[in-house]
């Protein structure tokens, strides 16, 4: 039951625990997330591909996992490091135990370090390559592989989560979202519903649940398909996705989206909205340790008002490149860094946060109805 | 919006005395408020009765009134003064009450207060039953269903609405009693029948049952921009049906989604909006159907709470300073985040370890009292414990409690495997119906065979919890089956400490001694590692030293720096009765003694709800039990030059030996003389040399030798065992039948140590003096006059400063043997005396009862009816600094008359006898100031709720001895025009005198008897002394009446005395209010 396992980081440290999840070996950044729940949203969010999640609190696995609360059809990290993985889930939802989730997926696990420890590490030395194995206990040999990690830098990993074809997208958000179940009757789409197109760089399935909410038909296409694949299924908005790693080599996405600007409203989140900042003609950069969380203050500049929102990106968008087309809609509270950017003259903004939270607090829901207000105004402006 | 600048002058109402279900937690949020608003620079005038308290030393706010919380005082503070604005959130429910009748009264209008924080209609709409529900149906949320009827035909129909099981609560009987479930038709055709009966309007509240139902508190905040945030979700570990407060309760949230949390988030930003609270911090409480995920909001509380304090200290974001701050116009994020300086205020703590509160109870000085734990609070006290997980942070709660547990069972204290292992049937009695002794019976029945399922489905405590208790117990069935500390390896010796075992724990289970665990887990390397409490699961760097144990791999402790001295100072723990917060007043003055002085001050302590374990009040902070373990872990990283033992109250003390046997450097007052004033022999001893009296008394280790004491004493005698506090287990004895009933009391409770028994002086007054001496000099700070006479607790007994009736030379004689004992003890820092003086032969001895070189409960008092902060000069003296380079030269001499009086929780517990003994009852107290004794006592008796009538019917019955002194006092009330009402052998004393009064038969006697009389509302004050010996249960049950009917109830004759003093006072004028800082023109 308790067979060791290790983690070594490129910069010579090495933590011992207890396997957990699969065995094996496996490779990636490490990060942490500061996120009390969540850990399933967490675990099936794609844009940790190549990462190894830290999750600060320590008891996890407490209320097990279900088959609602995913974010993609799997989970996407590398590895996955818990300080305490519960024995007994308690859940009224629960249909499983974290650990067997883990082995199902084959995601290698690590339990029993200590975790505050490694954040600590992480957040004064900054992300650093790590190998979690249950197979090589040699510390000499799990530091030279931590060392030859590729990294997120440079990498595109965004063809490694995206869906393979086109959907057509028809869950409604979670009833658990209401107050509680029955509050959220499933309405039919209005006929004359406008069409959102998604593009999927390793799309949280709560966003495309959300854009469903707000009365759009939602198509979900591969985030490497171009402007004319986008417009020719007649948009009357395009929702560029979050997605893994690092934006700029991601050039295709920045072409297509340069190629449909101003034809239809745009609306970003997190690598989306680096990418539509690329697109401007912004720059982004790596920061020290990320926002990974569901407890980061931001603040709304038209409104005064902070979000707590839930966030997840290791790259931002450089403020002093930013284009003069672009105006700075949101700033993180903690670090000042943007988190939220509007195109002065073209119906196009974004957030480097989560506004469709799962992990994390609902209080920027609201830009999925800024989005459709944005599509009406752009289909009442065309129609007149 | 930064400050509002139209405001200057604001008023904070304090709490009052420490209750069940309101303590320390609002001295500590009323002491950040003080601060909080002070640095922006207002002037806070502060009312609160409570002498004990960090927030009304004199130099918290400007203009500090020690007063009693009346509306009409508080009017009186706020003609005096004239706030702009009022702050009522910070003071509990009693500050929130006051300001809603304030407004009520038209006071505020009249005088231009503004109320900031919450309005009245928001208040209002929080605590009315009806506005509270027609909110939340507003906004989408369930509370409970539920409906009163006055009919069975009506009650039939409602319950098809809220199906069954229903409870069944007859409006308005005593108590709340007759409320039951109804788990089948039938029951519930027979419950309301029932209740229809009993109920006095024929009315019944038919409610949908919850009980069982998981609990969930959620601490929030809001600003005047409408930024919302969550502090903390807490967890309770007991379902729906035991009171938050007297739950285990477990931060964060456990075994939620993050869509179930997330949606519970938002319920409470919708509630908190729609009740409209403008600023600061509320608490809303919601139930959850464990099978279905329904959720209920229950309460919400428009302030902050006990919950909220816990919150903060739990996650490191000070509420109640925030609260304060957003009240004058700060939005969160203008705020910054103390502990990690560089980030806001707004934002949502996350938490990388696990809380444990438990409850500490007080049942044991109540034994008639029901001690099923329900809706209404009965714990008086709290522990909190930090660790990296669950299971960790459960075993250090349970040690930190101080009930003699070390853990979940494998101590002293563990019936399991001796031949008082608890059978199937008490075990499932035990955790079926809640009481305070159910986690440790939890134990028993995962032992006894019973699954987690089985647990969980008598006591509908999640399984999540219950399978951790089980994971403990297969540890340590896995460590007993070792068989010896010699077959322990290093990692499963690490693994039990990972999962919380103490040293002890491990010592009992292989039946060896603490120091030999301690010494080879050393020796193995597994020490204990500290981590800090930092808001943000170390997202960021923090600057506030707040600490927990924990066995990991990094430590955070900081390097001390060169030439930094360091002194800790061991606080008192969980409050209970005996030792609540004059103990934690005194260890805050230590750790501010010690700012002064440049040293390094480290506070231990597991009380979440004191000023001690706020961040600021010392330079490091260890949120961890006291135990000798846990203590030398942190010596062990920190090395203090000092340990200071004596503020904590007897906790500290206990450990004193221990500690300094392990090598650490204890200061002032060496522990043996501690021991020294302690052991009866070494004490009889110095008596005799000083020439000083004590009462005849012996020592006795057994029953015999007890019995050949007291024969040689005579009675009455006073029984008593030795090392424990609060009088725990004190009688007085007038007979051998008494005698022998409560000496074998008196063995259990002393645990080993002997039995003290004492000749019980009848009549003295007893005194009580505190000083502090430098081992040069010796200065007496207070010296108090007891109102109730000897044999009452010290701590029940109201006092006053000056004596009120002592002759000047007795105070010289008390004086002198004062020096006399601190010189020849060698006291370094504080001590506290009991006198007795009695008049024996026309003459007044003096009698030294008992000797004690630490804290006593009235040194705040002292401090604060003097002007002389006493815990601070005595802190000082510890550290090297001698009273006169203090600049300490003469004895402080107030020009006032300052009266200390007692707070009990009678009303908490139905049916107790409400007479007062030798073994503590009071949970706190109140202080009444004035130019005279008796408007300071008629101050005091108001601060403490007892109203003292100003026309109507009193009530006099009075023991034997007491007949010839109620006569004068029967005539200055019929002079005063009061009607008086006595029993017959009482009145005809009376009569006999020419007075008019009353006869009254005895319950015994048929009816109309005094008990018809109290229930009619036609007695207005009851003095009633005991027969003394036997006999209690006639009287017993007239006392209990007056607490159950709100009749004031005197039952001494002394006291009785003070109060016709003061209701003669009460009618030359109004009370006078004047701030502390008026008083005291030098106060410090």
């Amino acid at each position: 039951m308790t067979s060791p396992a290790k983690l070594a980081l490129e910069d010579g440290t090495v933590y011992s625990g207890i396997s957990f999840g699969a065995t094996g070996e496996i490779d990636g950044e490490v990060c942490f997330n500061t996120s009390m729940t969540g850990y399933q949203e967490i675990l099936t969010d794609p844009s940790y591909r190549g990462q190894i999640v830290t999750m600060t609190y320590p008891e996890i696995g407490n209320y097990g996992v279900n088959s609602e609360d995913v974010e993609s059809s799997k989970p996407h990290l590398a590895g996955f490091i818990v300080r305490e993985n519960s024995r007994r889930r308690s859940n009224f939802r629960s249909d499983g135990a974290i650990h067997d989730y883990l082995v199902q997926w084959g995601i290698v696990g690590l339990a029993g370090i200590d975790t505050r420890a490694l954040v600590r590490r992480l957040r004064i030395h900054g992300a650093l390559r790590g190998v979690i194995s249950s197979t090589d206990l040699d510390d000499e040999s799990l530091v030279a592989k931590a060392r030859s990690s590729p990294g997120l830098v440079g990498r595109d990993l965004v063809r490694e989560v995206i869906p393979d074809n086109p959907r057509e997208w028809n869950e409604q958000i979670s009833e658990w979202t209401k107050f509680g179940p029955g509050q959220n009757p499933r309405t039919e789409l209005d006929p004359d519903a406008p069409h959102v197109v998604a593009l999927d760089f390793g799309m949280k399935w709560n966003i495309a649940r959300h854009l469903y909410d707000i009365g759009c038909r939602v198509t979900v296409l591969p985030g490497t398909a171009g402007a004319e694949d986008i417009l020719a299924h007649r948009p009357d908005g395009v929702f560029l996705s979050n997605g893994p790693g690092d934006p700029e080599p991601i050039a295709y996405a920045i072409d297509a989206i340069r190629g449909i600007l101003g034809r239809q409203p745009v609306f970003g989140i997190c690598l989306g909205h680096q990418l539509l900042s690329l697109a401007c003609g912004a720059q982004t950069y790596k920061l020290k340790f990320g926002h990974r969380g569901a407890n980061q203050p931001v603040m709304n500049n038209e409104s005064g008002r902070v979000e707590i929102t839930s966030q997840n990106h290791g790259f931002a968008v450089d403020e002093s490149s930013l284009p003069t087309t672009l105006e700075v809609t949101h700033y993180n509270l903690n670090d000042n860094t943007i988190e939220g950017v509007r195109h002065k003259e073209l119906q196009a903004f974004s957030v480097q946060y989560h506004p469709e939270a799962s992990a994390g607090p609902h209080d920027s829901h609201y830009l999925f109805g800024c989005f459709r207000e944005a599509i009406d105004e752009h289909r009442s402006a065309g129609v007149s | 919006m930064p400050r509002r600048d139209d405001l200057h002058k604001i008023l904070l109402i304090g709490s009052g005395p420490i209750v069940i279900g309101q303590a320390c937690e609002f001295d500590y949020s009323g002491t950040q408020a003080c601060k909080a608003l002070r640095e922006e620079r207002y002037e806070v005038v502060l009312v609160n009765s409570n002498p004990a308290t960090i927030m009304t030393d004199p130099l918290q706010a400007d203009r500090t009134y020690i007063e009693p919380l009346t509306w009409q005082t508080v009017a009186s503070v706020i003609e005096r003064e004239g706030p702009d604005a009022l702050l009522p959130t910070l003071g509990g429910q009693t500050a929130l009450n006051l300001a809603m009748d304030l407004d009520r009264e038209g006071v505020l209008d009249d005088l231009g207060v503004e109320m900031v924080g919450a309005r009245p209609d928001v208040i209002a709409k929080a605590e009315d039953r009806h506005l509270f529900k027609a909110a939340m149906e507003r906004i989408g949320l369930e509370v409970c269903r539920g409906e009163t009827v006055t009919s069975l035909v009506e009650a039939r129909r409602v319950v098809e609405d809220i199906g069954l099981p229903c409870v069944v609560r007859p409006s308005f009987t005593l108590g709340g009693s007759g409320s039951a479930i109804a788990y089948n038709g039938e029951e519930f055709e027979q419950l309301v029948t029932r209740g229809l009966e009993a109920s006095p309007i024929n009315q019944v509240l038919l409610e949908e049952s919850i009980i069982g139902w998981k609990e969930y508190e959620m601490e929030v905040m809001r600003d005047m921009d409408d930024n919302v945030v969550i502090i903390c979700a807490i967890e309770n570990f007991d379902p729906m049906g035991v009171h938050t407060g007297d739950s285990i309760t477990v931060a964060p949230a456990q075994t939620l989604t993050d869509k179930e949390y997330q949606r519970m988030r938002d319920a409470s930003l919708a509630v908190i909006r729609e009740i409209g609270v403008e600023t600061g911090g509320s608490n809303i409480q919601f139930a959850i159907n464990p099978r279905t995920g329904r959720m209920i909001v229950i309460e919400m509380n428009p302030r902050v709470s006990r919950s909220s304090a816990l919150a903060s200290k739990a996650t490191g974001f000070p509420i109640a300073k925030i609260a304060a701050k957003l009240a004058v116009g700060y939005r969160l994020h203008e705020l910054p985040n103390d502990i990690t300086r560089e980030t806001m205020a707004c934002f949502e703590p996350t938490i990388d370890y696990v809380v444990t509160k438990i409850p500490r109870f007080a049942f044991e000085k109540f034994p008639e009292a029901d001690s099923t734990l329900t809706t209404q609070m009965k714990s008086v006290g709290e522990t909190m414990a930090i660790g990296r997980t669950f299971k960790e942070s459960l075993q250090k709660a349970l040690r930190g409690l101080e009930v003699g547990s070390f853990g979940l069972g494998c101590d002293a204290k563990d019936r399991w495997g001796t031949p008082q292992q608890p059978d199937m049937e008490e075990i499932r009695a035990k955790i079926a119906t809640p009481g305070s002794e159910r986690i440790w019976f939890l134990r028993y029945a995962l032992k006894a065979g019973m699954s987690v399922q089985d647990v969980y489905e008598v006591t509908g405590i999640d399984p999540w919890f219950l399978d951790n208790l089980a994971e403990i117990i297969e540890l340590e069935d896995k460590l007993r089956a070792l068989g010896g500390l010699e077959h322990a390896d290093a990692e499963l010796l690490r693994t039990a400490k990972r999962f919380g075992f103490s040293d002890r724990q491990l010592a009992t289970l292989w039946n060896t001694t603490e120091s030999d665990v301690r010494a080879e887990r050393k020796r193995l390397g597994i020490v204990a590692t500290f981590k800090s409490v930092d808001t943000c699961a170390a997202e960021f760097e923090a600057y506030t030293p707040y600490y927990y144990s924990t066995y990991e791999e990094e430590d955070e402790t900081p390097a001390r720096e060169p030439g930094q001295r360091r002194i800790m100072i061991l606080g008192g723990g969980p409050n209970r009765i005996g030792q609540g917060i004059e103990f934690d007043y005194c260890c805050c003055h230590a750790s501010f003694a010690l700012a002064e002085l440049g040293v390094q001050s480290i506070m231990v302590n597991s009380n979440p709800e004191t000023v001690s374990t706020d961040y600021d009040t010392s330079d490091l902070l260890f949120f961890e039990p006291l135990t000798h373990e846990d203590v030398l872990n942190i010596c062990d990283r920190l090395d203090p030059d000092g340990v200071i033992v004596q503020f904590g109250g007897q906790t500290p003390l206990n450990l004193a030996r221990g500690l300094a046997n392990s090598g650490v450097p204890i200061i002032g007052t060496s522990v043996d003389t501690i021991e020294d004033a302690e052991d009866r022999e070494r004490f009889k001893s110095l008596l005799e040399r000083l020439g000083l009296e004590q009462p005849a008394n012996g020592i006795a280790r057994t029953l015999a030798e007890a019995r050949t004491e007291v024969a040689k004493i005579g009675y009455p005698v006073l029984v008593r065992p030795s090392f424990v506090l609060g009088g725990r287990a004190m009688e007085i004895c007038y007979d051998l039948a008494q005698f022998e009933r409560y000496v074998a009391e008196a063995f259990v409770v002393a645990q080993g140590q002997p039995v003290l028994i004492d000749r019980f002086l009848e009549d003295a007054v007893e005194v009580d003096v505190d000083a502090v001496c430098d081992g040069e000099r010796t200065m007496v700070m207070g010296i108090m006059e007891h109102i109730e006479e000897a044999g009452v607790h010290s701590g029940d007994s109201a006092c006053a400063i000056p004596p009120h009736s002592l002759p000047a030379e007795v105070i010289d004689n008390i004086r002198r043997a004062t020096h006399a004992l601190a010189e020849s003890l060698r006291v370094r820092g504080l001590m506290n005396i009991q006198f007795a003086v009695k008049k024996e032969d026309g003459e007044q001895r003096v009698y030294v009862i008992e000797v004690n070189p630490r804290a006593s409960r009235t040194v705040p008092f002292v401090a604060k009816a003097t002007g002389v902060p006493v815990a601070k000069v005595a802190a000082k003296v510890m550290a090297g600094v001698t009273l006169a380079e203090q600049g300490i030269h003469e004895e402080p001499v107030p020009a006032h008359v300052s009266v200390k009086e007692s707070v009990f929780p009678f009303a908490k517990f139905h049916g107790v006898d409400i007479v007062l003994g030798p073994e503590m009852k009071s949970t706190g107290e109140v202080m009444g100031i004035a130019d005279t004794f008796a408007v300071a006592f008629a101050k005091s008796q108001l601060a403490a709720s007892v109203v003292l009538p100003e026309s109507g019917n009193i009530f006099l019955s009075v023991a034997q001895r007491g007949k010839a002194q109620i006569v004068p006092l029967a005539r200055r009330l019929a002079d005063m025009g009061y009607d008086l009402l006595a029993t017959p052998g009482t009145a005809e004393v009376i009569q006999a005198s020419g007075i008019e009064v009353e006869v009254v038969k005895k319950v015994q006697q048929g009816h109309p008897n005094i008990l018809d009389y109290l229930i009619d509302g036609r007695v207005q004050l009851i003095i009633n002394t005991p027969s003394g010996k036997g006999a209690r249960t006639d009287e017993g049950r007239i006392r209990a009446a007056a607490v159950q009917w709100g009749a004031p109830c005197i039952t001494t004759l002394a006291a009785a005395e003070a109060a016709v003093a003061a209701m003669e006072a009460l009618r030359e004028g109004a009370l006078e209010v004047q701030a502390v800082q008026d008083r005291f023109a030098t106060a410090r």
